[in-house]
C-alpha cells in the first residue's frame, strides 16, 4: 500500500527501531503499551491504574462487569474519548514507541492507523463497495481500488455473500453481515491494530460464531484488542486477557485492572480472588 | 420429544357463565352516548371539509374551463389588454414566479443549509446557536409582508426600482428559516453511530460533515427546500412592492438574458390579485386558471417534499 498511511507507518517503525534496535523480528512484541494512570470524565474518575500491553498478532481481550471501564480503556487507544466532553487523561498510550497523547499528535492521524469496530454495526448510508472503499479514498489509495475492496471483503469472510450485489446499500444486509462489512471497512486500509468494542453483542449466536472465527483468522495479519461481555468469547478467541473490576470504595465507580495474563491462566488459575469469583459467575 | 396434554390429564374447568353474558345491549345509556358522540365527530369533520373542497371544486370548475378553452396559449401568451374579449394568458407571470423562486432558492439554500450544519454540529448547545434557532422559529411565523418591507428598504431603495431580484430577496427571507429548521432536523436524524464510524476511520470534522452527514441527510434537506419553495411560490404580499407586476415584459428573455431581472416582474400570485378585481370577464377567467395552476404547482412541491421525507427515514 503506497499511501500516506504507509509512509507514516514507516516513520513510526523507524522511530521504534531507533528506540530499541535489534528487537525488530521478535514474535509477539508489544505494539501498544496502554498505561492509564487516571482517566476522568469531568469530575467523574472512570478508570485508574490500568496497564495493558498489546502484543503483535495476538488477540487481547478486556473482560469485566458492566461499568468497569473496559470500553473506555479501549477507546483511549485511538483517542475516541477525545470526543467526550470533559475527558481528561493521565498516563500514556505508546504505539511503537510514540505517545499517542503527545502534544503534536493529531488524533485524526492516530485513528487512521488504529482501526475500530463498534458495538452496533454502523455501515454508512452508501453501497457495500463504497463502504469498504471509503477509508481507501480517504487515504488517497493509489493501487487498484477494486482489488483492495475484494481483498478486504474476502478477509472479512463476506465476499461470497455480497459479490453479486456490491452496489446495493450496506444497510440492506443482515446484522451479522453488516458487522462483517464494518470489519472489512476497518481492515481495508490495513491498520496494524484493530480495536473491537463488543463486536458481537448485537448479533445472534450464529453471526457471533462467524465473527469469532474471523477474528482468529485476522490475527495472522493484524493485532486485535477486543472488549467483550461474554466470558466464553474471551476464552475462545483471546490469547491474553485482562480482567477489570469496579472500585466503589470511595463512593464513585472507578474501574481498574485486577489481573492481566495469558487467557488460559486467567480462566484456569487466576491469581486474584475477584477474578476467580467473576470467572465462576458469582457476579456479572 | 413432544409434550401432549391428553384429555385424561386436562385440569378441571371453571364453572360456565350464561351464554348472553357478553352480548351488546343497544339500549344502555353507555352505548347511546357513544353513538351520539361518534355521529357529532363525523358531522363536524364533514363541515370542516366543506370550505376546503368547495375551494378546490370552484378552482377546478372555473379555472379548468378556461385552461381547456385557452389551451397552451394560456401558459405562453402575455396577459390580454382591457379591450380583448378573448385570448391572452399568464406566460410572463409563470416565468416570473419560477425565476423569483429560483433566485430566492439560490440565496436561501446555501445560507439555510450551512446554518443548519452549524446549528446541528458546531453550536448545538451554544448560546449563539440557541439564539439563532429561536429567531429562526420566530421568523417562520413572520407576517410575509414584513419580508417585502425588508426587501423594499434594502434592495428596491438601493437599486432604485422594482425588480425580480428584489422579489427573490424578499422570498428568500421567508425561505431561509424553513430550510434551516428542516435541514437541522434532518442532520440531527443521522445516527450517532454513523458519525462515530466516520471519526473512527480517521475523518476530520469537515470530512465527517461533507462525506457522511450531508449525503445521509440529503433527502431530508431536500424536503425542507421543497416545502420552502412551495411556501414562497404562493406568496403575494412580499412581491407587491418588490417585484410589482408587468403585463408586457418577461423575467427572462432569450434575446437579452438577465437584463430583465432588474425590471418590474409579473408573478402568478400578484397576477391573480390584480386580475381578479378587474371588470373584464376575460381577465377574471384567467385569474381562476392561474389560481388552479398555482395550487397545482404548490401541491407538486409539497408532495415531492413528502415523498423525499418518507425516503429519508434512516434504515435501521
Amino acid at each position: 500500500m503506497n499511501t500516506s498511511t504507509l509512509k507514516m507507518a514507516d516513520t513510526v517503525k523507524a522511530l521504534a527501531d531507533t528506540a530499541s534496535p535489534g528487537q525488530k523480528h521478535r514474535q509477539h512484541e508489544v505494539v501498544i503499551d496502554c498505561n492509564i494512570k487516571e482517566l476522568y470524565y469531568g469530575k467523574f474518575k472512570a478508570v485508574r491504574d490500568t496497564r495493558i500491553p498489546i502484543q503483535k498478532n495476538t488477540i487481547t481481550a478486556f473482560i469485566g462487569p458492566s461499568g468497569c471501564g473496559k470500553s473506555t480503556a479501549l477507546r483511549c487507544i485511538n483517542r475516541m474519548n477525545d470526543l467526550v466532553h470533559g475527558f481528561r487523561f493521565d498516563g500514556h498510550v505508546h504505539y511503537r514507541g510514540v505517545d499517542m497523547y503527545g502534544k503534536k499528535v493529531d488524533p485524526v492521524t492516530v485513528r487512521r492507523h488504529i482501526g475500530m469496530v463498534f458495538q452496533q454495526p454502523n455501515p454508512f448510508h452508501m453501497s457495500i463497495f463504497n463502504n469498504v472503499a471509503f477509508g481507501l479514498r480517504l487515504n488517497r489509495y493509489k493501487g487498484n481500488l477494486h482489488a483492495q475492496v475484494e481483498r478486504s471483503l474476502r478477509g472479512a469472510a463476506l465476499w461470497d455473500e455480497v459479490k453479486d450485489k456490491l452496489k446495493s446499500s450496506g444497510l440492506s444486509l443482515s446484522g451479522g453481515q453488516q458487522q462483517r462489512l464494518c470489519i472489512a471497512r476497518a481492515i481495508a486500509t490495513e491498520p496494524e491494530v484493530l480495536l473491537m468494542d463488543e463486536p458481537c453483542s448485537a448479533l445472534d449466536p450464529i453471526a457471533t460464531r462467524r465473527v469469532e472465527e474471523l477474528m482468529v483468522e485476522l490475527k495472522a495479519r493484524f493485532t486485535i484488542a477486543i472488549v467483550t461481555h461474554n466470558l466464553q468469547q474471551a476464552a475462545r478467541v483471546a490469547d491474553k486477557t485482562g480482567f477489570m473490576f469496579v472500585d466503589t470504595s470511595k463512593g464513585g465507580r472507578t474501574g481498574y485492572l485486577v489481573e492481566f495474563d495469558d487467557t488460559k491462566k486467567i480462566f484456569q488459575d487466576p491469581a486474584q480472588e475477584a477474578t476467580k469469583q467473576y470467572i465462576r459467575g458469582e457476579f456479572s | 420429544m413432544t409434550c401432549v396434554i391428553t384429555p385424561q390429564h386436562m385440569p378441571e374447568s371453571a364453572p360456565s357463565l350464561s351464554s348472553k353474558a357478553f352480548d351488546r345491549n343497544l339500549g344502555s345509556p353507555r352505548t347511546l352516548v357513544s353513538w351520539v358522540l361518534s355521529l357529532v365527530a363525523c358531522m363536524l369533520t364533514v363541515m370542516a371539509c366543506v370550505p376546503l373542497f368547495s375551494v378546490l371544486i370552484m378552482l377546478i370548475w372555473r379555472g379548468g374551463t378556461r385552461l381547456v378553452q385557452g389551451g397552451i396559449s394560456v401558459f405562453t401568451a402575455l396577459p390580454p389588454s382591457a379591450m380583448m374579449k378573448h385570448g391572452g394568458g399568464f406566460g410572463n407571470a409563470l416565468v416570473g414566479t419560477l425565476t423569483m423562486v429560483g433566485i430566492a432558492s439560490a440565496i436561501a439554500v446555501p445560507f439555510g443549509v450551512l446554518a443548519a450544519i452549524f446549528l446541528a454540529e458546531y453550536g448545538a448547545r451554544s448560546r449563539f446557536g440557541t439564539a439563532v434557532r429561536f429567531s429562526a422559529k420566530i421568523m417562520t411565523g413572520l407576517p410575509s409582508i414584513l419580508a417585502g418591507v425588508f426587501a423594499y428598504a434594502s434592495v428596491v431603495a438601493l437599486t432604485g426600482g422594482f425588480s425580480a431580484v428584489a422579489g427573490g430577496v424578499a422570498l428568500s427571507v421567508l425561505m431561509i428559516p424553513i430550510v434551516m429548521l428542516t435541514a437541522e432536523e434532518a442532520i440531527k436524524m443521522v445516527p450517532q453511530r454513523m458519525k462515530e464510524a466516520a471519526i473512527g476511520m480517521g475523518c476530520t470534522r469537515a470530512q465527517v460533515i461533507w462525506k457522511i452527514i450531508v449525503p445521509t441527510a440529503l433527502p431530508g434537506i431536500l424536503t425542507g427546500v421543497m416545502l420552502a419553495v412551495a411556501r414562497a411560490a404562493g406568496e403575494t404580499a412580499p412581491l407587491i412592492f418588490t417585484a410589482l407586476a408587468s403585463n408586457y415584459s418577461w423575467a427572462i428573455d432569450h434575446r437579452q438574458p438577465f437584463i430583465h431581472l432588474m425590471k418590474p416582474t409579473a408573478s402568478m400570485a400578484v397576477f391573480i390579485y390584480n386580475s381578479a378585481g378587474k371588470p373584464q370577464d376575460n381577465l377574471i377567467e384567467l385569474a381562476w386558471a392561474a389560481s388552479l395552476v398555482l395550487v397545482v404547482m404548490v401541491l407538486i412541491f409539497n408532495i415531492g417534499g413528502q415523498l423525499l421525507s418518507r425516503r429519508s427515514r434512516p434504515a435501521r
